[in-house]
């Protein structure tokens, strides 16, 4: 099915299913423990190994010796993988480093063995027995120090220039020009990269936790030398992902080299310390931001560029997208910059581009408003615009930036916010802070097969991933509203590449997409019912779990399968809309933070978020993505860090205990408010994404709150209190 | 994780001797700290004495009006105790300040006391660290020294003393009871119970090789208004970047010590008597010497503004 032509009312519009607030249909196995994650499918093949990763030790060069002799012959051991004895292999398309080092290292904790062993503590006591020698190579781990060797990454994102950004700046009555930064970042989902192999002669399965089935498959046979035909990927729950799990990684490769080594199963995951370096990141960035306005407070120039480094190959952090269709301004430059870092390979993270872009942009609009001497909503919604500022003949598909704004400032009681470093409350400066969210709605293609059987029980089939999203949830609503069922007459099975191939887990595109997909199957499928009926399938209606026409004829769904299954697949594929319309999500964050007047501690009191992101097919499971996500932006305001040693080249807290994360006590009361909203140009279900919209923004809305707490201005994240304590008022009264 | 050999000790003497006896014996008890360093290869005893079944788990009165605390006693039944929380508060607080609920129920009174250091170079094997490999060199002093000792350090070693507890103990001057491989029993003050560095910071305390702690005991009630103030990066579940505990008297005289900061619990008794002068008087003699890194610099204005609130919560 093709959708390139603006969404008709349909049968999702009846909102009996989709729409409302529901339970996850997963929850009770999360719950009772009995989901099997990837390290805990003991059903899934006999008496398999266990495999442990051993990692290199230094940054950047080459492996001079291995012995792996003793590691051998130790107790329980059954083999050791390397690059030595592994065989010709190759890279998938969306690994930049190599996932099995050797000789060559090209970064820290690059995997260079995997010791197979009857036990995991046997494999694990015995990979500290690998002698390896190495040769280093300086390598570059300081992203400030190669800033001026950087260059335009102009396959991932040219510069963009429209009208005259010097001109208009140099004559912009009122001006910003300010250089902000963010760290590294780790994605820090709970469960590690894990895979259990199985070989079936050349047929190779692989229970893993992955985000994206089609990717880590094609990846796989890419890196293997096979055909995907004789690959299977199985991933049917997931701790957690984040983005950290949308490629092939290293538990894969070795626990199919390992399997096939030992013509066992074998089960391997990440032990957390490899979790930082072995893995993917989020790239810390340099950014600049220069605004010009005129006095009344309207964007004459806008410019914003962001520098990062990645491995020779890598990518770009995308950090300025957003400050080219955020805000009107008919002057504009935006640029990337591209260093070589040696540093372990960055990549996706929830919103990559947009969470660190945002955190700077949106600390740049609270500065300029206030040099403006306006309103920081007043501001934004001043400036705001419903067409691509850099192409005004293309609109946004939906744009509510400016009611959510306006809303939230109501709920939150933002007309009570003060001038900045003038509320007290006993130890506590107290502030508010605003900022716009804003991410892109992407779509992708995304296909399902629907199977009805004499029951009346539905299954739907699709390598669709749930990461912990309410994937299975909302898949379930959207088939239950389209055949007329309720929830529990339909199954859902997800994550398997033996199923039609999904939109997967990313981008936030996910749930929009592959709910689309499931849309179409079902449209097939309420076809093939109502032939079976005898019912013209444009008359056929679907309701209570019956089929219906004209002059009452009808079935239930039960007897329209009865002589047999009624399966249906297709996909639903995406035309030119997203390029007609520009299709975004918007939102507004609204934050209250206390610092502690002695200790420079900031804690977050109060949380809102409005946002303005299509139909919202789960309300409850919606909510807890944006949630989860105003929680991992309050990290990134004011913890979350990876610590670079630059003379080693790596990430030295590489654990739970030195990369912080919030923990319940730093979260306060969280408040979500979806508008009412829908999205024809999005797809049949008018729906967009929101599990990365709920971050956007939310970094600098707390850096906004502390400053109008403090009235102190830290532009490198995360605000810690080291970076306040030098700003904060003295206590001459106690010496 | 090495494979190694596992005994209950029958008694803490005869514990004592056998860790004496056993080449790269190791006492377990919560295991809280001692199974992680393990599992990373940090730690690589030969031989475990598991201390659990040694009856070290109560708290008894003393004739001098003080508190003895069993070995075993766990962190959460230490800060629950009605005696802890009435007379020697800073204790429960401390206590209540570190780890997690589910820590808290297997972390021992002397466990607590001997947990390692948390710096994040000690704990990767790849790195040079003189604790964990004398002579290898101290990655720290040039790299992520954030969260480390300024004071009380040396050019081998700068890692700081994480618990939350013995900075409490030190405060109360507690003693430290233990028994040795040949059955004889001595009390160390906590004041000499932690090492510095110098250039052997392996060596992390004063227990001969084989010595097994048996209790710790308070002194008599001091009375008092009691602090303990953690600052840290997050709300809960963090080490300390800087903590203050106090014991302040109505006339103004009192006890201040230190977390975060130093190898080990930082009280130096000559300072105290400046607290009438405020913490400004009280952090520049505390923290005299101080050879703080680019990096964790702040912590000496941190702690005077600590002290500082502390003070006038005191007062007010």
């Amino acid at each position: 099915m093709k959708f390139d032509q603006p969404a008709q009312t349909n049968p999702i519009d009846q909102l009996k299913v989709v729409g409302r607030a529901t339970d996850r249909v997963d929850g009770p196995l999360k719950t009772t423990g009995t989901a099997p994650y990837a390290y805990e499918q003991y059903q899934a093949a006999a008496n398999p190994a266990y495999g442990y990763v051993v990692g290199a030790a230094i940054a950047k060069g080459r492996i001079t010796a291995m012995d792996a002799d003793e590691a051998r012959h130790a107790p329980g051991v059954l083999a050791v993988i390397t690059a030595g004895n592994a065989g010709k292999l190759g890279k998938g398309s969306h690994n930049t480093a190599a996932l099995l080092g050797g000789p060559e290292i090209q970064h820290y904790h690059q995997a260079i063995a995997l010791v197979v062993a009857e036990t995991l503590e046997q494999a694990r006591a015995a990979a500290q027995l690998l002698r390896v020698d190495y040769a280093r190579s300086p390598g570059a781990y300081d992203l400030a120090a190669v800033r001026d060797t950087a260059t335009e990454p102009a396959e991932a994102m040219p510069d963009s220039r429209v009208g005259d950004f010097d001109g208009a700046y140099a004559r912009a009555p009122v001006k910003l020009d300010a250089s902000y930064s963010t760290p590294d970042q780790a994605h820090a989902m709970m469960e590690p990269h894990a895979t259990l192999a199985a070989w079936e002669g050349d047929k190779l399965t692989v229970w893993t936790a992955n985000q994206m089935i089609a990717w880590a498959r094609s990846d796989l046979a890419e890196t293997l030398g096979l055909p995907e035909d004789k690959l299977r990927v199985v991933s049917p729950y997931i701790g957690g992902g984040f983005g950290g799990k949308l490629f092939l990684r290293a538990d894969v490769v070795l626990a199919a080299l390992g399997a096939r080594a030992i013509g066992r199963p074998v089960k391997v995951a990440l032990s957390r310390p490899l979790m930082f370096n072995n893995t993917t990141h989020r790239p810390a960035t340099l950014q600049r931001i220069r605004l010009g306005a005129e006095a009344d407070g309207r964007l004459t120039a806008i410019a914003h560029e962001s520098w990062s480094g990645d491995l020779p190959g890598g990518g770009p952090e995308l950090a300025v997208q957003q400050t080219r269709l955020l805000y009107a301004g008919a002057n504009r430059l935006t640029a990337l910059r591209l260093a070589v870092l040696d540093l372990p390979e960055g990549n996706a993270m929830r919103a990559p581009g947009e969470a660190p872009g945002l955190m700077a942009l949106e600390m740049a609009m609270d500065e300029m408003a206030e040099k403006l001497g306006l309103d920081p909503v007043a501001f934004r919604i001043l400036n705001d615009t419903q067409v691509d500022p850099e192409k005004p003949e293309r609109p946004f598909s939906q744009r509510r930036l400016a009611d959510c704004l306006r809303s939230g400032a109501e709920r939150f009681g933002w007309h009570a916010r003060r001038s900045p470093g003038s509320r007290r409350e006993g130890n506590w400066l107290i502030g508010l802070g605003v900022a716009a969210a804003f991410r892109n709605n992407l779509v992708m293609k995304s296909g399902a097969r629907v199977r009805l059987d004499r029951h009346g029980m539905l299954t739907v089939e699709t390598d669709m991933t749930d990461i912990g999203t309410g994937s299975y949830t909302v898949i379930a609503q959207t088939a239950a509203e389209m055949l007329g069922l309720p929830l529990d007459k339909v199954a859902v099975r997800l994550g398997d590449s033996d199923f039609p191939v999904s939109a997967g887990s990313g981008g936030q595109w996910g749930a929009n997409s592959a709910t689309a997909g499931v849309y179409a199957a079902c449209v097939r499928l309420r076809e093939r019912v109502a032939e079976r009926a005898g019912i013209p399938p444009a008359e056929a209606s679907f309701a209570d779990g019956q089929v219906r026409g004209g002059g009452g004829r009808g079935m239930t769904l039960a007897q329209a399968a009865a002589e047999g299954e009624l399966v249906a697949e297709d996909s639903m594929e995406f035309g030119d809309l997203d390029q007609r319309y520009q299709q975004s999500t918007f939102g507004a964050h609204f934050v209250e933070v206390a610092v502690d007047y002695a200790t420079a501690e900031t804690r977050v009191r109060r949380m809102l978020a409005v946002c303005a992101a299509g139909r919202i097919l789960n309300p409850k499971s919606a909510r807890s993505q944006v949630i989860g996500a105003m929680t991992m932006g309050v990290g990134a305001a004011l913890m979350e860090a990876l610590h670079i040693d630059k003379r080693q080249g790596f990430f030295v807290n590489h654990d739970l205990a030195g990369y912080e994360v919030p923990v319940h006590a730093d979260i306060p009361a969280q408040e979500v408010i979806f508008l009412d909203e829908t999205d024809p140009m999005s797809s049949p279900m008018k729906a967009k994404g929101v599990g990365e919209l709920g971050i956007c923004g939310v970094g600098a809305a707390v850096a906004n709150a502390i400053h109008n707490a403090t009235g102190m201005r830290v532009r490198d994240y995360p605000i810690t209190l080291d970076k306040l304590l030098p700003g904060m008022p003295e206590r001459a009264e106690l010496g | 994780m090495k494979s190694f050999t596992y005994e209950k000790a029958q008694s803490p003497a005869e514990a004592a001797a056998a860790a004496a006896r056993i080449p790269g014996a190791r006492f377990i008890a919560g295991g809280t700290n001692l199974l992680d360093l393990m599992k990373l290869e940090v730690e690589t005893p030969a031989h475990l004495i598991d201390v659990n079944g040694l009856a070290l788990d109560r708290l008894e009165p003393l004739s001098d009006g003080g508190l003895r605390v069993g070995a075993l006693v766990r962190n959460t039944d230490l800060a629950a105790d009605a005696r802890v929380r009435r007379d020697y508060p800073v204790l429960a607080r401390a206590l209540l300040a570190g780890a997690s609920g589910q820590l808290r129920n297997k972390a021992t009174t002397a466990g607590n006391l001997l947990q390692r250091t948390r710096c994040a170079y000690f704990y990767d094997t790849n790195q040079p660290c003189n604790k964990r490999v004398p002579g290898s060199g101290c990655s720290a002093l040039e790299g992520l020294s954030r969260p480390l000792a300024l004071i009380g350090v040396s050019r081998a070693c700068i890692a700081s003393h994480p618990s939350d507890m013995a900075v409490a103990m030190r405060l109360l001057d507690a003693g430290v009871e233990t028994v040795k491989a040949d059955g004889s029993r001595r009390l160390i003050p906590i004041a000499d119970f932690h090492r510095l560095p110098g250039d052997t910071p392996q060596h992390e305390s004063a227990l001969a090789p084989g010595e097994l702690v048996t209790a710790v005991s308070l002194p008599p009630p001091l009375g008092g208004k009691h602090y303990y103030r953690k600052v840290r990066d997050r709300a809960s579940y963090a080490f300390a970047l800087v903590s203050v505990a106090a014991i302040l008297q109505p006339d103004g005289s009192g006890r201040v010590a230190l977390g975060g900061v130093a190898p080990r619990p930082w009280r130096l008794e000559s300072a105290e008597a400046a607290l009438p002068l405020g913490a400004r008087a009280v952090t520049e003699q505390l923290l005299a010497g101080a050879t703080p890194t680019q990096q964790n610099a702040f912590k000496i204005p941190l702690v005077q503004r600590t002290l500082s609130a502390v003070l006038a919560e005191a007062q007010g």
